[in-house]
């Protein structure tokens, strides 16, 4: 049975995720990729405002396909997460608690998840049509020049996903790798 | 000699960019339905559901199967008898991508310059291979080709003692260290012999062979079922949770090799592996 929180996460809410949770994602997310990571660090050391608020806030790595005419967003499922580690550690020292994305994470994100209590979900990589029906808003809040990688603010509703890395160090990734390998 | 209308090309060139990345093959959707019935994870066999949800919501809408709508990677087979009326062949192709991504509402994903990265918001150039053939037909493939997929690729320069088994290994360890990466199950294409980039190509080319086909020479086709059986060994399963349809096909396709050399890519596709063909 999948968990429904809502974002903004709050303290509570990420204290309760464990790695292997099915969740229901309803509320404001961000859209942010490899370029707009850049863009979001280097105004973090500039000492500039973020065009959001950091505080609880969630992260969906994508760049939507275009919306056709009568449609709120195109496609819209998750990027690989690795290109984002880079960035990741900073923005969830300044507030970050929620990314949502594909594949695995290094270990300077898992030890800053730990460290600022953040969790780490996966969303079904491919699945882009099924995930966009439900977004149920979209709008570009900055970077527009960047096209599809602009920072979008999402409002979502029942946004299927699963729990990865929790802040507790448990990763379903290995687990599950672990249970069905055969040698 | 054959004529065939610049327009007619770059019209086919787009119909098959926004056929290709909204109308998955029928023989992914079998092997989807096939992985559920091999799959033991629960959570595997949820997302191989999804995966054919999906697959149904993008037809009914014609909405790109996946967002990254690729790389337009173009192969031709062009009749040495043919010529092309109203313009040059490859700004046809090129046109066509630049229509077909606009008019099919797909993703622009390339960008003008490596480092500098600004998009040049059309997906052009297209990635363009001929092969000129005897003839006058034109047959036209197109190929969108994701990222995240093709971060997972590789080229190794092996060694003739490395034998079948250096390039088994070599082939499941590249599977094994791209995990939940690229999407899987993946697709995974093997280029073995050539040079250094012939042997991508052909890793490349073989992802356009249809899910099932079995390889023309049977000592090939052999190691098809072995590197299947042993990359689906690896548990890392639908979408990396854990499970047993890590792959839906390996592929390989040999070419004649240096004294010297043996060159091995492995060019991995996610699930949504995409092309579309048609001769004019």
């Amino acid at each position: 049975m999948a968990k429904k929180i809502t974002a903004p996460l709050t303290p509570e809410t990420v204290k309760d995720l464990r790695a292997g949770d099915s969740v229901l994602i309803s509320g404001t997310i961000y859209t942010g990729r490899d370029l707009a990571h850049k863009r979001l660090t280097d105004s973090l050391k500039a000492g500039e405002k973020l065009p959001f608020d950091l505080a609880g806030a969630v992260i969906y790595y994508v760049g939507p396909s275009p919306a056709k005419p009568g449609q709120v967003i195109g496609s819209a499922g998750p990027t690989t997460s690795y290109r984002m580690d880079a960035y990741s550690p900073l923005l969830m020292e300044k507030g970050l608690r929620g990314m949502i994305g594909k594949g695995n994470r290094t270990q300077p994100v898992l030890d800053a998840m730990k460290k600022h209590g953040a969790v780490y979900f996966a969303a079904v990589g491919g699945a882009a049509a099924l995930i966009a029906r439900t977004i149920k808003a979209a709008k570009v809040i900055a970077y527009d020049d960047l096209g599809t990688e602009a920072v979008r603010e999402l409002k979502v509703e029942d946004f299927p996903a699963i729990v990865i890395n929790d802040m507790y160090g448990g990763d379903l990734y290995e687990q599950g790798v672990a249970k069905y390998r055969r040698e | 000699m054959k004529e065939i209308q610049f327009d007619r090309i770059k019209d086919a060139v787009a119909k098959l960019c926004i056929d290709a990345n909204c109308l998955l093959g029928d023989d992914i959707v079998q092997a989807f339905k096939d992985g559920l019935k091999t799959e033991e994870s629960p959570a595997g066999k949820d997302i191989l559901n999804q995966l054919l949800d999906n697959e149904q919501i993008a037809r009914k809408e014609m909405m790109p199967i996946c967002q990254d709508t690729g790389w337009a990677v173009v192969w031709l087979k062009l009749g040495s008898g043919v010529r092309v009326q109203g313009g040059e062949l490859y700004d046809a192709i090129h046109q066509g991508v630049a229509k077909g991504y606009k008019d099919g509402f797909l993703r622009k994903s390339i960008v003008k310059d490596p480092l500098r990265r600004e998009n040049t918001k059309d997906n052009t150039p297209a990635i363009i291979y001929t092969d000129i053939v005897p003839g006058d037909g034109l047959e036209i493939t197109v190929q969108p080709k994701g990222g995240g997929s093709e971060n997972m690729s590789e080229v190794k320069m092996l060694s003739a003692s490395d034998g079948a088994e250096g390039i088994k290994k070599f082939v499941v360890d590249r599977v094994a260290r791209s995990k939940a990466n690229p999407c899987p199950p993946v697709i995974v294409g093997v280029g073995i012999g050539g040079t250094f980039e012939k042997c991508a190509m052909l890793a490349k080319h073989s992802l356009l062979r249809e899910i099932g086909s079995v390889h023309p020479d049977p000592f090939y086709a052999e190691m098809e079922k072995e590197l299947l059986e042993r990359v689906n060994k690896l548990g890392i399963g639908p979408q990396g949770l854990g499970g047993r349809v890590t792959a839906l096909a390996v592929f390989v396709e040999a070419f004649p090799c240096h004294i010297a050399t043996m060159p091995c890519a492995v060019n991995i596709n996610c699930h949504a592996a995409r092309h579309r063909s048609v001769t004019l």
